[in-house]
């Protein structure tokens, strides 16, 4: 569905933040972009979504393809109506706005306006929680009850693929196993394809189907994710699992030498 | 008691005017965070294009009025393609210095055409004034009373309830999320301009019907800054509110104060409130704070 070849990207010019980034989604499933601070994640979501214009930044080589469709170089409205939607990281809700005009927001680029009731009910379904705060002021409400504004705001546009980033963060663990479990909800009833990015590797995996490393702007390690699950590096390094106590850095030296074989 | 009615009701006429132009300094500053400095001339222009197409073309009001509205929102977005578009992304202060520039040359421009002569408005509104109760008001301050009570309606659901008007407010809170939504933030930028000019030469129009037309008309828009800053510059409902209380207070202090200070206290009473208002309250009346959560 989504392919992403050898993607470079570049701020102002002279910040290469991907180099030679691939990857792909599939249909219908749930696919996890995992890695630490400053990998290239975010970066990764807006040269998709198209939101790396207004940042400076310019895909500068390699190819994003949607359906057979370049994605390279497109305005991001065009990308929305296509049918991809990326929820933003840090929740971003139009704080002045209430909860049902945030949704009113989120289909902005659809059509058919009479069907919006039934569309808002849809959100309902998956976050009952919004429902009673419909008409609340978004700014007001909690961060649990933002994350859950911002992906039904993102459900508002029916988009195919679905591009979610962090929505942990932030929250309490409790509420974080409580989105995770709609997202993957959504996945199911929907059917809506998602690519999610998280630093919390763990709940990550707990939903997706197949996931990708990322380290210094490329893939390091990807695969089904039980295979990740049982990677030793993975463990070690993104589940925090530690076998026979506490290993020294040599042995992180160990992991570093490996990246560059990958 | 008689003559505080009757100043009260020109105020309030006079001050609906200011909220509309008001309104928009206030949608330009919501959505790109820039004064638009030039709302005085886009006011000026519109007027003069009104005035041109009843006496000149002899046109009736109606469809004059319709065509200026035409004319200035079609003004308005050739400005902010030509003028403002490539100003986005830059710093805002850039943004300002270009409406001053702009300001300079629409005035410019009005004087070519116009010359600088006052000119009167031909009689769109009968001459006899009406009574209400104990008050004699002219008839054309009622109607403008009307007029722009009807278009702030128009305007309020507008915001509330168009698909246009929310991507409007939301671009105002959080451009970048806007994007994500698939809202062009080009197309409200543009509506904003277009409507913010449209709101000018409504304001013109009624203004030039009570005071004449000339290209002082254009001082209105330095005016209305206080009136903008006093409700607060995000804030619509402030542009209104600040709106009425200038030209109450106005009306007000020149019927009476005039006579014993020797004239012109009207000019400075609006810039006296102001300072005392953000002195008290610096986000203005009805200023947009940050929204934290605690």
């Amino acid at each position: 569905m989504l392919t992403l070849n050898n993607v470079e990207v570049m701020y102002d010019k002279v910040i290469l933040v991907l180099k030679g980034m691939s990857m792909q989604v599939p249909q219908g499933r749930i696919v996890a972009l995992l890695g630490s601070n400053g990998a290239g994640k975010t970066t990764t979501l807006k040269a998709v979504s198209g939101l790396l214009k207004s940042e400076n930044g310019q895909v500068t080589d390699g190819a994003i393809m949607f359906e057979g469709q370049s994605l390279v170089g497109k305005e991001a409205e065009e990308i929305v109506k296509s049918g991809i939607f990326q929820v933003m990281e840090g929740r971003r809700v139009f704080e002045h706005l209430s909860v049902e005009e945030n949704l009113l927001a989120g289909a902005h680029t659809r059509k058919n306006r009479s069907s919006l009731k039934e569309e808002i009910e849809r959100v309902y379904h998956f976050f009952p929680k919004l429902k009673m705060l419909r008409s609340r002021t978004a700014g007001y409400l909690s961060g649990g009850e933002q994350q859950m504004l911002a992906i039904g705001r993102g459900l508002m546009a029916a988009p195919r693929l679905m591009l979610l980033d962090e929505p942990s963060l932030g929250l309490a663990p409790r509420l974080v196993k409580e989105i995770f479990d709609i997202i993957k909800q959504i996945n199911q009833e929907a059917g809506t394809t998602i690519l999610v990015v998280e630093q919390n590797a763990n709940v990550a995996l707990s939903i997706a189907d197949y996931g990708y490393i990322m380290e210094n702007g490329r893939i390091v390690l990807e695969g089904e994710v039980e295979a990740l699950k049982s990677n030793q590096d993975v463990q070690e390094f993104y589940l925090g699992m530690k076998e026979g106590g506490r290993r020294s850095f040599r042995d992180v030296k160990h992991y570093k030498r490996r990246k560059r074989w990958l | 008691m008689d003559m505080f009615l009757q100043l009260l009701v020109i105020g309030l006429a006079v001050g609906s005017i200011y909220a509309l132009v008001a309104l928009g300094f206030v949608l330009i500053y919501k959505s790109s965070d820039a004064i638009n400095f030039a709302q005085g001339e886009f006011l000026l222009v519109g007027t003069y294009v009104c005035l041109t197409l009843i006496t000149a073309y002899n046109i009736p009001f109606l469809p004059a009025l319709l065509l200026t509205l035409l004319f200035s929102a079609l003004l308005g977005l050739v400005v902010e393609r030509m003028v403002l578009r490539p100003f986005i992304g830059e710093p805002v202060i850039s943004m300002i210095m270009a409406t001053i520039g702009l300001s300079s040359f629409m005035a410019g421009c009005v004087h070519l055409f116009w010359g600088t002569d006052t000119q009167v408005f031909p009689k769109v509104f009968p001459d006899t004034p009406v009574q209400i109760g104990p008050v004699v008001v002219a008839q054309v301050y009622l109607w403008s009373l009307l007029t722009v009570l009807a278009l702030l309606a128009v305007f309020t659901l507008f915001f509330k309830y168009s698909k246009m008007g929310i991507a409007m407010r939301a671009t105002a809170d959080d451009q970048q999320a806007a994007l994500s939504m698939g809202i062009s933030v080009k197309k409200v930028f543009a509506a904003t301009w277009a409507i913010s000019a449209i709101v000018s030469a409504v304001g013109g129009v009624l203004l030039g019907n009570i005071n004449g037309v000339n290209s002082s008309l254009a001082a209105i828009g330095l005016k209305v800054l206080p009136v903008a800053l006093l409700g607060g510059l995000d804030s619509v409902p402030g542009a209104i509110v600040g709106g009425f209380i200038i030209g109450i207070l106005e009306s007000l202090a020149g019927g009476y104060l005039d006579q014993y200070l020797g004239g012109g206290v009207k000019e400075v009473v609006p810039f006296v409130v102001l300072v005392l208002i953000l002195m008290l309250k610096p986000y203005g009346l009805f200023g947009k704070r940050e929204i934290e959560r605690v």
